[in-house]
C-alpha cells in the first residue's frame, strides 16, 4: 500500500481527502455513516461571528451533471461552533479546517483572532460564497480586495492560513498570486460558478436568491484548468476541488497541481464517495509503482 | 451507524395514474425500522442528486413507495424495472407520531395521498382519511386505505369522483370530533387545514416538501420557515427537523 498521506503549510493529513466546507455541516451526520477519520479533513460549514439564518427556499436546484445552492452561509455562530462541535470534532481523528465567513474585513479579522486560541488545525477564508449579499465574494474577485483581506487576517490568524478562491474572475492565477504575497499559507479552488435556473411553467427563478452557487461533476473540468493554472503561478500548497466524483477525478486533480483535493457535492448521492476514492487512489498508485501520492501532483505531461 | 446507503430488490412495479408509480422495495431490515411519514433517498442513475420520497407503506420486508413523475429524475425512476437494485438511503426524517387510542383525521393531497397510507393504519379504527384529489382520473390507493381505516372520504377539485369540493368541506364536519389531524399536501391546503385546527383546538402536525440535496441535515438546503418560541422565523430543515412538523410551529 503507498502511502495517502500529505503534509499543507506543516499539518499533517492521514490522506488528500477533505470534505469541502457547506456539504458535510461540522461533521455529526457523516459521522452516522462512517468515522469522520476516513477523510484526511474536515472543512466545516462556513461561520460566521454571530449566527445567520440563511437564505430562504428554495436553496437548491439540480442541473445537468451538477446543481446549484444558495444556502446563504445559515450557521450557528462561530461562538456555538467553539463551544459545541469542536471538541467533539477533535476527536473524529481528521484534521478540523475552519471556514471563515464575514460581511467586513473586521469581522474576518476578528474571527482569524477568536479560533486561534482553538484547537482547529487551520483556516479557510471563504472569500468566495455567491450567495451572500454582503462580504464574501466581494472581497475575492480583485487582486487588490484578495490582497488586502489576507494581509489584514494574517495579522490575527495564528494558524495555518488558506485564501478559498472564487472561480467566479478574469485569472485565478493573478489572484492566487495576490494571496500568497500577503501571507496565505496554501489556496483552495474553486468555490462555485455563479449560476442560474429558471422553471419555465411559472417563469419564476428555481432558486429563491435567484442566482446560485453551481458545483458538481459539470463545474470539474473548469476546475482542473483552474488548478493547473494556479499550481503553475505560486509555490504554496494548492488544494483543487470542484465535482471530484471518482479516484479518477482525484487524481486528475492531483495531477493538475493539487496537493489535495476537497470533494463535496459526490456525497449527496455517494455518501461513501471518500473511502471509494482512497481505495482508488491506493489501487492506482500500486498499480503505476509510486510510494506516495504526492508524487501524482502536478505530474501532468504537458 | 444510523445511516447507511442500502441497495433493495424492486419486487413490484405498477403505473397507477398517467404520472404515478407504485414500487415495492424488498429490504427487511430498513422496512423494519421505517415509521410511517418517514421517507427514502433514491438513487437515480446519472443524477446529482438523490430523490426524496416519503414510504407509502411497509409490508413485512417490503418499503412501498408510491411516487409522481415530475422531472428527470422521477422519469428515469419509472423507468426501473422489477428485479432492479435500486440503492436507497433510509429511513429519514421525523415521521408521524401516531396515538391509535386518538380520532385522527389524516388528510393526503394529490401526491400527499401516499404518506397517509402507512401513518393512518396506525390509528386503524380511529382514523378518518379524507383524499383530495385535481379529477377522478387522479385517484389513488382508495382501496388501500379501505383496507384499513374505517372511513375515506374522496373530494375532486371538479367532482368527476366523491365530494365535488377541497379536503376542507369534509373536514368541517368531521373536525368537531377530532383529537388530532395529520395532513400531507400541497401548501395552500395544508395551510388551511392549519387555520381550521388552530380554529378549533386541534393539534395538527403536517409533512413538508422542499428541494433537497443530503437528506441528512448536513447541507442545510431544505430549508423551512419555523417560528420561534419568541416568534422570531428561523429555518430548520425538511429532511431532518421533519418532514412532519407541527403546524403551529410553521411560519405559513
Amino acid at each position: 500500500m503507498a502511502n495517502l498521506g500529505v503534509d499543507i503549510a506543516g499539518v499533517h493529513f492521514n490522506n488528500p481527502i477533505i470534505a469541502a466546507s457547506g456539504t458535510i455541516g461540522f461533521g455529526h451526520e457523516y459521522s452516522e455513516f462512517y468515522p469522520l477519520s476516513v477523510l484526511g479533513g474536515i472543512s466545516c460549514k462556513g461561520t460566521t461571528l454571530k449566527e445567520r439564518p440563511g437564505n430562504p427556499p428554495p436553496r437548491i436546484a439540480e442541473t445537468p451533471m451538477g446543481m446549484l445552492n444558495a444556502v446563504g452561509l445559515q450557521n450557528p455562530g462561530v461562538e456555538h461552533f467553539i463551544k459545541n462541535d469542536l471538541e467533539w470534532l477533535k476527536q473524529q481523528n481528521t484534521v478540523i479546517i475552519a471556514n471563515v465567513a464575514g460581511s467586513t474585513q473586521e469581522d474576518y479579522c476578528k474571527m482569524a483572532e477568536i479560533l486561534s486560541d482553538t484547537d482547529i488545525d487551520m483556516i479557510e477564508l471563504n472569500i468566495s460564497c455567491p450567495n451572500v449579499k454582503e462580504g464574501g465574494v466581494q472581497f475575492g474577485t480583485s487582486c487588490e480586495s484578495v490582497g488586502t483581506i489576507t494581509k489584514a487576517v494574517r495579522k490575527y490568524c495564528q494558524k495555518p492560513l488558506i485564501i478559498k478562491l472564487s472561480p467566479n474572475v478574469a485569472d485565478i492565477a493573478e489572484i492566487a498570486k495576490a494571496a500568497e504575497s500577503e501571507g496565505a499559507d496554501a489556496v483552495s479552488l474553486i468555490n462555485t460558478l455563479t449560476g442560474m435556473r429558471i422553471d419555465i411553467h411559472t417563469r419564476k427563478p428555481i432558486i429563491k436568491n435567484i442566482t446560485g452557487g453551481m458545483s458538481g461533476p459539470a463545474v470539474f473540468p473548469v476546475a482542473v484548468r483552474m488548478v493547473y493554472q494556479v499550481k503553475n503561478a505560486v509555490s504554496i500548497p494548492v488544494i483543487g476541488m470542484g465535482g471530484i466524483s471518482t479516484w479518477e477525478d482525484a487524481v486528475e486533480m492531483m495531477m493538475a497541481g493539487a496537493d489535495a483535493i476537497q470533494i463535496g457535492t459526490v456525497l449527496f448521492h455517494d455518501p461513501y464517495a471518500p473511502i471509494k476514492i482512497a481505495d482508488g487512489l491506493n489501487q492506482y498508485l500500486d498499480n503505476h509503482h509510486m510510494t506516495s501520492v504526492t508524487e501524482l501532483t502536478k505530474s501532468v505531461i504537458v | 451507524m444510523k445511516y447507511d446507503a442500502q441497495d433493495c430488490i424492486l419486487v413490484s412495479k405498477k403505473q397507477l395514474t398517467s404520472t404515478v408509480y407504485d414500487f415495492r422495495l424488498k429490504n427487511q431490515h430498513l422496512a423494519e425500522i421505517t415509521k410511517p411519514g418517514q421517507f427514502v433517498q433514491v438513487l437515480v442513475p446519472g443524477k446529482t442528486l438523490r430523490r426524496p420520497i416519503s414510504v407509502c407503506d411497509v409490508e413485512d420486508d417490503i418499503i412501498r413507495i408510491v411516487f409522481e413523475v415530475r422531472g428527470d429524475g422521477t422519469r428515469i425512476m419509472s423507468e426501473m424495472n422489477v428485479n432492479d437494485k435500486v440503492n436507497i438511503i433510509a429511513p429519514l426524517g421525523r415521521g408521524f407520531d401516531i396515538d391509535k387510542e386518538k380520532k385522527t383525521i389524516f388528510i393526503g393531497g394529490g401526491i400527499g395521498v401516499p404518506p397517509m397510507l402507512y401513518s393512518a393504519r396506525q390509528a386503524g379504527k380511529n382514523a378518518v382519511v379524507i383524499n383530495g384529489f385535481r379529477n377522478k382520473d387522479a385517484v389513488i390507493l382508495s382501496e388501500d386505505f379501505e383496507k384499513y381505516v374505517s372511513r375515506l372520504i374522496i373530494t375532486t377539485d371538479d367532482g368527476s369522483c366523491g365530494i365535488h369540493g377541497f379536503v376542507t368541506q369534509p373536514l368541517e364536519d368531521e373536525i368537531h370530533t377530532a383529537e388530532m389531524i395529520c395532513a400531507c399536501g400541497p401548501l395552500p391546503m395544508l395551510k388551511n387545514i392549519a387555520k381550521m385546527a388552530k380554529e378549533h383546538g386541534v393539534p395538527c402536525y403536517v409533512s413538508l416538501e422542499q428541494r433537497m440535496a443530503c437528506g441528512i441535515g448536513a447541507c442545510l438546503g431544505c430549508a423551512v420557515a419555523v417560528k420561534r418560541s419568541d416568534n422570531e422565523t428561523f429555518f430548520q430543515h425538511v429532511c431532518k427537523d421533519g418532514p412532519v412538523f407541527n403546524a403551529e410551529e410553521v411560519d405559513w
